[in-house]
């Protein structure tokens, strides 16, 4: 390739501003998966007997699965290879971390990049960061302050250490190992994660966020988050998510699991920016994410999601109402560009009586993506009562781009209440024609629409976020139109 | 001594008045499709002028209007736009509002979700940055705003509602004049501005307009009916039949159209096409 032509690719392939690789150590578990490799990672982390059986009976679940992957998502991939994955890798340990200071350089600068500085967040916005690059977490910050509250939040393999009996009671509480082909991967072969629990009463003063990163080629990301709300408290977390660009899919198959008690409240917001692809569809994330919450009496679970990234994404951050007066909610923004793929929504499944659930789903593609919403909503047959409200709007930026809706309706109780909406539409030529007549140039047009188009949405998410998604979706979008 | 002074002074005023013109349309022909729209449109505009452009259904006034601004549904098929001294017809749209032409949509686009007011800083503040200026912060953007509804009699509630969205005729109109007073254009284009709107509505568009006219600002005022020009005076009035402009005039020849219809302005264009053809 001559030079030039080299720096005109890399000029046209630089939206993705974090695809920068760092380079400090790692620790890599050999490729490929086997009892031994589960062995290995569970040895690593210098886990319990338990864990190890847990996990080995996840691993022999998955095996039975004989590698058939879900089929029934409107996405299309090559065969994954499982053996070609590397499933353990972490940033080369270091003594324990006594402050920030000690960090290592290199990981630091990383965040720096990211624009999550570790200490910025620390000092200015009081939000206390999780940050877990590849395999591993590597520094959690706020938590002595929080502690004085009762609130444990961690990385999950300190947890198992220094909390083995809430993690025992919880894991695969509301996920179970045998839930889906990639949740029982997790279960086999997670590396690290978050873990939170918010005492009795006690509302968490500030956000909390994780921001997961890959850094390492060929390495699957597996990680498991479990939030713990006890009874009457309040949290809101947040979840952030880049990966370095590489030539090759990379998979991302992580486990959230929400556990609300009785009037317990939480409020999980995510932005997900991995690594998308180049314009050709090479490369970028398989983000086969399961996320589920379950809400008892009077409690309640809000899901919000801004998905820009990754080259597929299949995810259905769900909520199963249990108790009376539980509610579930929604809110997402999915956005496809160029050879994107994106199968996601949700699954609301009414168990308990008079309880709520609210799916507000936009989903906005452009260039050659396609962009599918599937919901599931289910009203059992005690659950008198329920209601549940659906909004599914499409945006198309031009004509060679795919929307898709796929609702699922289930009701077995006839005092329920179910309401859909589905809108398809298009950024209109006028509409544009008239931002651009008052000074305002296309892209930036198409950034101002779509963000309108998006509001529901972005005013769920905490004002910081907001921000940044706002910003991100305008990113994602370049190029989008004509 | 005395007749070289006023000479020199006849010459001076001659320039100036070759630098006033702000708007030189000549021979102007754009089609849509196959079908061509203007036949070669000619007009002179000044600085500070008003002039009223009228004519039948089907004349070509609106897609004046979208050539001048740059809507690429249509193709200029010959002639030139000069604004300014300088050839507008390759600028994109964004690139003509920048240099201060201003069209007030005949139907303003709603945009869902996007506030009036977030829309127009975006706006102000684009128009800024072409000027070489800072952009305006959100209290100076609020203190203009301010004082900017108050020439359309536009309440705050106005401004934070999504662009155009579920705004009555009259709203939109109001709300398009309100977005010239923000954005400050030299050239205004208002597009059958008095189109759906009741005789109070009219009164208060009309009003905004002419607080906006000053020495340096010039009003091209599309309209079917004389109406609107009891409010907004013209300078001038064209009449533009079949892509032409087939005559210009004062006021008064909107009067006189008022009173006799269009019918007479056919007959007329159909003598000059047999003049100019012998």
């Amino acid at each position: 390739m001559s030079e030039d032509l080299k720096i005109l690719n890399d000029l046209s392939q630089n939206e993705y501003k974090y695809g920068f690789v760092s380079d400090f150590e790692s620790d890599n578990a050999p490729k490929g998966l086997s009892e031994d490799i589960v062995r290995f990672i569970s040895l690593k982390k210098k886990e319990p007997e338990w864990l190890l059986e847990w996990r080995l009976k996840a691993y022999r679940h998955w095996l039975s699965l004989k590698q058939e992957e879900p089929t029934w998502a409107n996405i299309h991939h090559p065969k994954i290879d499982f053996q070609e994955i590397i499933y353990y890798s972490a940033p080369r340990p270091k003594p324990e971390l006594k402050s920030l200071d000690e960090l290592d350089p290199e990981i630091k600068a990383t965040f720096d990049k990211l624009g999550i500085s570790l200490e910025e967040q620390k000092r200015l916005s009081g939000v206390a960061v999780d940050a877990v690059i590849d395999s591993v977490s590597v520094k959690t910050t706020f938590r002595e302050e929080l502690s004085k509250l009762g609130i444990i939040f961690c990385s999950f393999s300190e947890a198992v250490h220094d909390y083995p009996d809430l993690i025992k009671k919880y894991i695969g509480s509301v996920v179970p190992m045998t839930d889906n082909f990639y949740a029982a991967l997790n279960s086999a072969v997670f590396s690290d994660g978050s873990f939170c629990y918010i005492p009795k009463g006690v509302r968490c003063p500030m956000e909390l966020s994780t921001y997961f990163r890959i850094n390492s080629a060929g390495t699957g990301q597996f990680e498991r988050t479990l939030i713990v709300a006890d009874e009457g408290s309040y949290v809101s977390y947040l979840e952030g998510c880049t990966a370095p660009m590489r030539d090759e899919n990379q998979l991302h198959a992580a486990v959230v699991e929400i556990y609300a008690h009785k009037n317990a409240q939480v409020k999980y917001s995510t932005v997900q920016n991995w690594y998308p692809g180049d314009k050709n569809g090479k490369g970028g994330i398989y983000n086969f994410v399961t996320k589920r919450g379950i809400a008892h009496e009077h409690s309640k679970i809000s899901w919000t999601q801004v998905e820009t990234g990754s080259s597929i994404t299949w995810k259905y951050p769900s909520v199963i109402l249990k108790g009376d007066y539980s509610i579930g909610e929604f809110y997402s923004v999915a956005v496809t560009n160029n050879m994107q793929q994106a199968d996601t929504g949700t699954k609301m499944i009414h168990l308990g009586k008079n309880t709520k659930s609210t799916i507000i789903s936009k989903g906005i593609s452009g260039g050659k993506s396609n962009n599918s919403y599937r919901g599931l909503v289910k009203i059992n047959k005690n659950a008198d009562h329920s209601r549940n409200f659906s909004q599914c709007d499409s945006l198309l930026l031009g004509d060679q781009c795919g929307a898709h809706t796929f609702p699922y309706l289930e009701v077995h109780n006839k005092s329920a209440k179910v309401e859909h909406e589905a809108t398809t539409s298009k950024v209109g030529e006028d509409q544009i024609f008239y931002c651009n007549q008052r000074g305002i140039s296309t892209e930036d047009a198409v950034g101002l629409i779509v963000n309108g188009y998006c509001k529901e949405v972005f005013n769920q998410l905490p004002m910081e976020f907001a921000v940044e998604a706002q910003k991100l979706l305008a990113v994602s979008l370049e190029g989008s139109v004509g | 001594m005395k007749e070289n002074k006023f000479k020199k002074n006849s010459s001076q005023a001659l320039t100036t008045q070759h630098e006033t013109r702000m708007l030189s349309i000549k021979n102007l022909k754009a089609s849509i499709g196959e079908k061509q729209i203007l036949n070669g449109i000619n007009l002179e505009i000044k600085a500070g002028e008003v002039h009223a452009i009228m004519g039948p259904n089907g004349s070509g006034k609106s897609t004046l209007a979208s050539v001048l601004s740059g809507r690429d549904v249509f193709d200029v098929t010959g002639g030139e736009v000069l604004f300014d001294g300088e050839n507008i017809l390759d600028l994109s749209p964004e690139d003509r509002a920048r240099k201060g032409i201003f069209l007030a949509f005949q139907y303003p686009v709603e945009i869902p979700g996007v506030s009036n007011a977030n829309f127009l800083k975006t706006a102000v503040n684009e128009i800024r940055k072409s000027k070489g200026l800072e952009p305006l912060d959100s209290k100076d953007f609020l203190v203009m705003m301010k004082e900017r509804m108050k020439l359309v009699e536009m309440d705050k509630a106005m401004t934070q509602r999504s662009v155009n969205e579920g705004f009555s005729g009259g709203e939109k109109k109001r709300n398009e004049i309100f977005q010239m007073a923000m954005l400050e254009p030299k050239l205004c284009i208002l597009d059958e501005t008095d189109s759906g709107l009741d005789i109070d509505a009219l009164r208060i568009v009309a009003n905004g307009v002419n607080a906006l006219r000053s020495k340096e600002r010039s009003f091209v005022v599309i309209t079917h009916y004389q109406r609107l020009l009891d409010y907004i005076v013209p300078d001038f009035v064209h009449v533009l039949y079949n892509g032409r402009i087939v005559k210009s005039g004062t006021k008064d020849l909107a009067l006189e159209l008022e009173e006799k219809g269009y019918d007479w302005i056919k007959e007329i264009k159909a003598d000059a096409v047999e003049f100019s053809n012998k």
